[in-house]
């Protein structure tokens, strides 16, 4: 991977009061890449994510956008934010305005863009998700999935360079995760640099480039998805892949 | 019946109504104003104020309004400080509905989400824009139902200013009592007069609920 380095951690350490939840992450995200956090519950993929968006306070280490420092004590967030899309588990779409007014918030109230123009975009992107006919509609009449994947439309009309996918699909009856993840592989193939945290193994290793396993804040192993799945080099990665494999096992 | 009386007293009943809407709107408004203010210093937790607020709220609602008022009329002359009786009943009613105002506010801000807030953040609103277009319309639609409650419950309470001899429709009812004895018919024109003010207050309220409320909720 000769690309530029697009999202670059050193040395990120994260407590909250006396627990450390984060030990000294090193992460690099090139452009286009698309990089897959795993690991178990509890091990810090979530805080790792909510503290690149500043979310949460970081207690030492740095974190830097394009090669600019987003962790100093002067970072204008309501700025970086604007480069990066972050998508929840829980969707979060504000309920007392419509799917369209959900998506155009951020462009024209942040980005100041002119109604015209956003909305052209948002129209674009609602029908890529199938849901243009649904733009007047609110929240409460969509589905899970239906408003996961307007959630991510909602970060994508801001125009990030880089996305960050926090569990998207762990809240959603079975049937309706495919369509989610559909929307985030086709992403993928347009070159959207993204880092995702997921429990999908399946879909973690068609979307990935790398895969990064983090178990107890510290990152264990760092490697090409392929590899990582096929043959992984630590036991606790070994250990956690097995969890996933009882259908092998059995048959 | 005497329908004679009842003719007769109806221009008082009309002046003492209009007395009675001037001390609730005025009550009201500034009931939403102090409780606004009070909802706001909770929710951010500015330091002292928040706890003087919450002084203040436990005082006005766990003392009867009508002690208040005398409370503001009578005992703050020891102090040398004497007050329109006007000025005393809006004061009053002021500081009753102020707290429950407070409450009604609060219990709606806080009934938005982490989550919300966070998502609002994650599209680069600054701290004010999340405010506008996310925490205030949200907050405010879980909050009507109360805030109506508690401008209805004000108007009805105006009734305890006859106390520091303001002429409202109390008052009129129970002067007209004391003058003629025509106690049914003085006491069902004032029922009839608290209903008509109180009626299309009610179903304004109701119907800006709806408008205030469409669309929202429900995952």
């Amino acid at each position: 991977m000769e690309k530029d380095i697009l999202l670059e951690i050193k040395q990120l350490h994260k407590s909250y009061d006396d627990r450390t939840v984060l030990d000294g992450i090193d992460l690099q995200v090139h452009k286009g890449e698309v990089v897959v956090i795993l690991g178990p519950s509890g091990c810090g993929k979530s805080t790792l994510l909510r503290c690149i968006n500043g979310l949460e306070p970081i207690q030492s280490g740095e974190i830097s956008l394009d090669g600019q420092s987003i962790s100093s004590a002067g970072t204008q967030w309501h700025l970086v934010r604007q480069k990066i899309g972050m998508v929840f588990q829980s969707y979060d779409l504000f309920p007392h305005i419509t799917i369209l007014e959900n998506i155009l918030l951020g462009p024209l109230k942040v980005q100041k863009r002119s109604r015209e123009e956003a909305r052209r975009q948002a129209e674009t992107l609602l029908e890529r998700i199938g849901l243009l006919d649904r733009k007047n509609a609110y929240p409460r009449q969509l589905s899970g999935g239906q408003k996961q994947r307007v959630a991510i439309v909602r970060a994508l009309c801001m125009n990030p360079e880089v996305m960050l996918f926090d569990e998207v699909t762990a809240a959603l009856d079975p049937e309706m995760v495919r369509e989610v993840l559909d929307v985030m592989l086709g992403l993928a193939k347009q070159g959207m640099t993204m880092v995702i945290v997921t429990h999908e193994m399946g879909f973690a290793r068609a979307v990935a480039d790398k895969v990064v396993f983090i178990d107890e804040g510290k990152i264990v192993e760092e490697s090409n998805a392929e590899l990582f799945f096929t043959d992984p080099k630590t036991d606790r990665a070994k250990q956690f892949l097995n969890i996933f494999n009882f259908d092998e096992e059995k048959g | 019946m005497n329908f004679g009386f009842i003719v007769q007293s109806l221009p008082l009943y009309w002046k003492a109504a209009q007395l009675t809407l001037t001390i609730s709107v005025w009550a009201i408004a500034l009931s939403l104003l102090v409780g606004f203010l009070c909802s706001l210093a909770i929710y951010y937790r500015v330091r002292v104020l928040k706890s003087i607020v919450k002084v203040y709220i436990e005082f006005s609602r766990n003392t009867p309004s009508l002690i208040q008022l005398f409370f503001l009329y009578y005992g703050l002359t020891q102090i040398g400080l004497k007050l329109e009786a006007e000025l005393c009943a809006v004061a009053g009613l002021t500081f009753l509905g102020g707290s429950y105002m407070a409450e009604a506010f609060r219990s709606g801000l806080e009934a938005v989400g982490k989550t919300q807030i966070e998502s609002g953040l994650s599209i680069g609103l600054s701290r004010a824009q999340l405010v506008r277009y996310v925490i205030f319309p949200q907050a405010f639609s879980v909050s009507m139902p109360a805030l109506e409650a508690n401008a209805i419950f004000l108007m009805k309470e105006t009734s305890i200013v006859s106390a520091v001899a303001l002429p409202d429709l109390m008052f009129v009812a129970k002067d007209l009592i004391g003058m003629y004895y025509s106690t049914t018919e003085a006491l069902t024109l004032l029922v009839l007069f608290y209903l008509l003010l109180l009626l299309p207050v009610s179903l304004l309220l109701s119907a800006l609920e709806r408008k205030v409320r469409y669309g929202q909720f429900g995952n």
